[in-house]
């Protein structure tokens, strides 16, 4: 073959080739301005993105303390398993392995990412809460090959044992996702931890700390290879509640194995001294994930564990409603020189209402009345004042009305009137309903923490409070409570009613009383007993009179008579009759009782700024950290407090910090 | 005048800015590799390694009248082919591809990288015997032929990016050649009839997915999306200037992948930024014309278009290349020339230098 001998190409296609090549490199050189010049800023950030990764630092909630300052509600270290999910095509592998060493199913964590995938991928997913030592230790070890697991530091709550004050204090969780998108935890993120109710949903903006975070450098394969930045978390302030545990853990014992609710509080200021309802629930077990099978034990119980009963059951009040009977019958001027004669029953309407004495009270006046609970003259006295009048009374005392206290979810009752049928039913007030109003039955429905406002208004000739667990004093500056305290307005009760409904009431556990067996001797207790049916709003069409229903059991009582220290409400669900509920009640009455008298007044100063001294009972002030006895803490959900302090030993003489030992040991026998 | 040709008519200059790129593709694997496993391999080192073969490779070649392959090219065609068939046959299959032939004492051989040199002077000596009449449809059909041969074979392999590079030696082959528009208009009409049929029936999903996945890399995270989106990342945080040898963090923190090899630009893009990347593709843009310029002067024109099939490689696989990095081309596994670590693509590189270097040599021969 010979070569050469052929034309040339032709230099004109040569130059076209080179034309075409120049083309090619400017298009390159504009892919590379496009994104090193004018997109540059954009991928940067994401080169960063790519490499820093953000673990959250969790701050531990507030501590919750008893108005003396005990702790309540403390927090424990727990370990977590974090699961980044950065580099998602490495991860797929080491899912058996993963779920292996944390003693899950590979399907849980698969469907757990799939739950999390619509989330940034810089946000772990907390695959396995409160991990154990050997967990932790797994993870550690296979720290190199399994760069995706961290563990993560989490401070727990840990709540008394066995439900105690379970639903005052509540409880916390992760934050729902049908929360999440209400504008109010626009702040918060998928996984943090929330008070779900009681005091910790209430106060959740001060008990929440706010977390930190510790920023490092990674590599694609999510090794650490350098530190950013650690920002430390700031933990939750601690709330002081009103509650004491003293009354609280009385409280408590009094209800022990029974249904209901029981609330003290101080009538002068609205402090809440104990709330409980029973049954109850361990919110420790929702402290970690709380598991299905329990969570729907609990939904599903009839005898409704998560509910606060003290204000969300909504009852007939019973007899219990005769106190505001008398309060309206006297300022109306009726009751005064009411004197009706009871065989048993009376005739209202044509329909025959009867007396819970079956062979009647003979003559009743309005001091017998209230405390034999005679219902034939409060049908009487219903019948004179008409529902509108008894309305009025009972709705400037509260009733029918959430009472503004400071916890989520309080139930309205209702207290009804002649609008109010036509608003609900269409249809106008028979008179004949008013009857049965006046005994507190019929469309009457009430809280605990309702009627226990009511009565303690009563208690102190009409001052009304807005009941509270924290006291409003007591909050940081700054914050924007969830709910505003409603305007106040004292009710008018004449001094000479006022006197005589008390007194009246003070008789209620004396022997002619309807609750004699709950007297405590040295005790002035002032209260009202009552039974309703059990029928809740809902049910109360369906079920009117149905005897299958056990009666309720009220009490409301306060002492001392004159100068309301505290006041007691207890339903006793299924309780037949008042005096059972009033019992339970004189129990925390008693509980309070004791304690004052124990501490008595402690100091006596001459004059403002001069020397105080000490007199009697109790040395150190309530609260003080320094006490042993007072201040001890609930670690484990223990509660036992003890409610007597320790009998000083005479040898060594008791050590009081500024206190003379002459004057200690004086008084120490 | 000798026919050997004097070192004195070597192109100094392009081997200059050859080893230029390629000093910068060392500097490039040894800086992305600085903090990989495969930093105690000291690649960089075996890349020198290889690029001294090369040379050696180079010289030798230089040494040898290109005439003589000219005259023996079709033996070697068929031995090519022979061993396409034997890779079929009895060919090694790895990650999936069958792709190598275990050749005892040597290791692995790819034969589709070396089919690349040869088809190239095939196709100038066809061409070339044409002798500049007008290139009629049989002509078309046996230089067709001769490249579409391999290229189904490597394409069964499958290896659709190697294949690729077997047409742009075919097209500026056939412009040189002497093609008229009309056949053109034909040919690009046939193309266009026959690549929807080809892509819904002679291609697998995950081909389809790796040529569209460029257009939406979000859509693939995990796969060669995710590879074109750390790339785009690694590019664009280069900025004007770049991080600095060694100071990618998209690089050094392996985000990026494959850094030494497919993606070298890539690193480079980023530690050495829009200035240091424009300053490679002008290295780039003068050797391809230094190329063209040689090829003018060749003696014959089958010099002529042995030069210009290698100009058309080298500018399909930067473009390929260089394009895969910024996101206007889809992930293929094609390296970059010279940059990329690989002693075959070193090797090929410097082969094809050789036989240039050899028609340089002889311009002045007639």
């Amino acid at each position: 073959m010979q070569f050469g001998k052929e034309e040339k190409v032709p230099t004109s296609k040569l130059l076209a080739v080179q034309y075409a090549i120049l083309a090619l490199f400017l298009l390159l050189a504009f892919g590379l301005w496009r994104l090193q010049v004018m997109k540059s800023d954009q991928y940067q950030l994401a080169a960063q993105a790519n490499r820093i990764r953000t673990i959250p630092i969790l701050a531990p909630r507030g501590k919750i303390l008893d108005r003396e300052g005990r702790i309540i509600v403390d927090n424990y270290p727990s370990f977590s398993a974090l699961l980044l999910r950065e580099q998602p095509q490495e991860l797929d592998a080491k899912i058996p392995k993963i779920a292996n060493g944390l003693h899950i199913s590979a399907d849980e964590i698969r469907v757990l990412l799939r739950r999390y995938a619509s989330r940034p991928k810089y946000e772990p997913v907390v695959i396995k809460p409160d991990i154990t030592p050997d967990e932790v230790a797994f993870i550690e070890a296979n720290k190199s090959e399994i760069p995706e697991l961290e563990t993560i530091m989490v401070h727990r709550r840990l709540y008394p044992k066995d439900g105690f004050a379970a639903h005052l204090i509540g409880y916390v969780g992760e934050v729902s996702e049908d929360d999440l998108n209400r504008p109010q935890f626009e702040l918060y993120n998928q996984g943090d931890i929330v008070g779900k109710s009681g005091v910790e949903q209430e106060y959740n903006d001060i008990l929440i700390g706010k977390n930190g975070e510790r920023r490092s450098l990674v590599d694609s394969h999510g090794k650490e290879v350098g530190r950013l930045s650690h920002t430390p978390a700031v933990p939750g302030e601690q709330l002081k509640l009103t509650m004491d545990l003293d009354i609280q853990i009385a409280a408590e014992e009094a209800l022990d194995g029974y249904k209901g609710a029981i609330i003290a509080m101080d009538p002068r200021t609205g402090d809440i001294l104990a709330m409980v309802s029973r049954p109850t629930f361990d919110p420790n077990h929702f402290a970690v994930r709380i598991s299905r099978d329990e969570w729907n034990a609990l939904v599903t119980d009839p005898g409704h564990p998560l509910l606060n009963k003290a204000i969300q059951a909504q009852l007939a009040p019973g007899s219990t409603f005769k106190i505001i009977m008398s309060v309206a019958g006297w300022q109306e001027k009726i009751a005064q020189t009411m004197n009706v004669h009871c065989n048993g029953g009376a005739t209202f309407y044509g329909r025959r209402f009867g007396c819970w004495v079956k062979g009647g009270h003979g003559s009743v006046d309005l001091t017998k009345a209230i405390y034999q609970s005679c219902d034939v003259f409060f049908y009487t006295l219903a019948e004179k004042l008409g529902i509108e009048r008894i309305a009025h009374y009972a709705q400037a005392l509260g009733l029918g009305q959430k009472t503004g206290i400071d916890l989520p979810q309080e139930a309205t009752g209702v207290m009804p009137s002649e609008e109010w049928k036509i608003r609900n039913f269409k249809q106008k007030w028979f008179a004949g309903e008013t009857i049965s109003v006046g005994i507190g039955q019929g469309a009457v429905a009430t809280t605990p923490v309702q009627l226990m406002r009511a009565i303690a208004a009563i208690s102190m000739d009409g001052k009304m409070v807005t009941p509270h667990v924290v006291d409003p004093i007591e909050l940081p500056k700054g914050y924007v409570p969830v709910r505003q305290a409603p305007e106040l307005k004292n009710v008018d009760i004449e001094p000479e009613g006022w006197n005589l409904i008390t007194d009246a009431m003070s008789r209620v556990l004396l022997p002619e009383g309807t609750a004699p067996s709950a007297h405590i001797p040295g005790i002035d207790i002032a209260g009202k007993t009552g039974s309703a049916q059990v029928v809740s709003l809902d049910t109360r069409a369906k079920h009117s009179n149905n005897a299958a229903f056990a009666q309720n059991g009220w009490f409301v009582g306060f002492t001392p008579r004159r100068t309301p220290e505290i006041i007691v409400v207890v339903l006793f669900e299924g309780g037949e009759h008042g005096k059972l509920a009033a019992r339970i009640a004189t129990q925390v009455v008693k509980a309070y009782v004791d304690k004052q008298r124990r501490q008595g007044i402690k100091t006596a100063g001459l004059e403002p700024g001069k020397k105080q001294f000490e007199m009697a009972g109790l040395w150190t002030a309530p609260g003080d950290a320094k006490d042993a006895d007072s201040t001890e803490r609930l670690q484990g959900g223990r509660f036992d407090v003890k409610l007597s302090p320790k009998p000083p030993k005479a040898a060594k003489g008791v050590q009081f910090a500024h206190v003379p030992a002459a004057l200690a040991a004086g008084v120490a026998h | 005048m000798a026919k050997q040709g004097s070192f004195r008519d070597f192109d100094w200059v392009l081997l200059g800015f050859v080893m230029a790129i390629s000093a910068l593709g060392v500097l490039q694997i040894y800086s992305a590799t600085i903090s990989t496993k495969f930093a105690e391999g000291n690649i960089y080192v075996k890349q020198i390694e290889w690029l001294i073969a090369g040379m050696v490779l180079m010289f030798a070649i230089s040494r040898i009248d290109y005439h003589i392959f000219l005259e023996y090219i079709h033996w070697v065609y068929l031995a090519s082919i022979g061993s396409l068939l034997a890779v079929a046959v009895i060919g090694v299959r790895l990650l999936g591809a069958k792709r190598w032939i275990r050749v005892p004492g040597l290791g692995l051989f790819q034969p589709s990288e070396w089919v690349k040199i040869v088809l190239i002077i095939a196709l100038a000596r066809y061409i070339a015997s044409l002798n500049q009449r007008d290139v009629t449809w049989p002509d078309i059909f046996k230089a067709g032929l001769i490249a579409g041969v391999p290229f189904l074979l490597v394409v069964k392999q499958p290896d659709l990016g190697t294949s690729l590079t077997y047409l742009p030696a075919l097209i500026l082959g056939l412009f040189l050649g002497g093609i008229n528009y009309k056949q053109v208009g034909v040919i690009v009409l046939c193309i266009a009839l026959v690549l929807p049929v080809a892509w819904k029936f002679g291609m697998k999903q995950y081909q389809k997915d790796r040529l569209t996945n460029f257009l939406h890399p979000e859509n693939d995270p995990k796969g060669t999306g995710y590879q074109i989106q750390q790339s785009l990342i690694a590019v664009g945080n280069g900025g004007i200037f770049g991080k600095g040898v060694a100071g990618g963090t998209q690089t050094q923190g392996m985000f990026l992948p494959v850094t030494h090899t497919d993606f070298i630009f890539a690193a480079f893009a980023e530690e050495h930024g829009f200035v240091g990347a424009t300053a490679v593709l002008l290295l780039y843009f003068i050797v391809l014309m230094r190329l063209i310029q040689n090829a003018q002067t060749a003696p014959d024109r089958a010099g002529t278009l042995i030069i210009m099939g290698v100009v058309a490689v080298l500018v399909f696989h930067i473009m390929v290349n260089i394009g895969m990095v910024v996101g206007m081309m889809p992930v293929t596994g094609i390296p970059l020339p010279l940059m990329s670590y690989g002693g075959s693509s070193v090797l090929f590189m410097f082969l094809a230098l050789g036989i240039v270097m050899n028609i340089r040599m002889r311009r002045f021969v007639n």
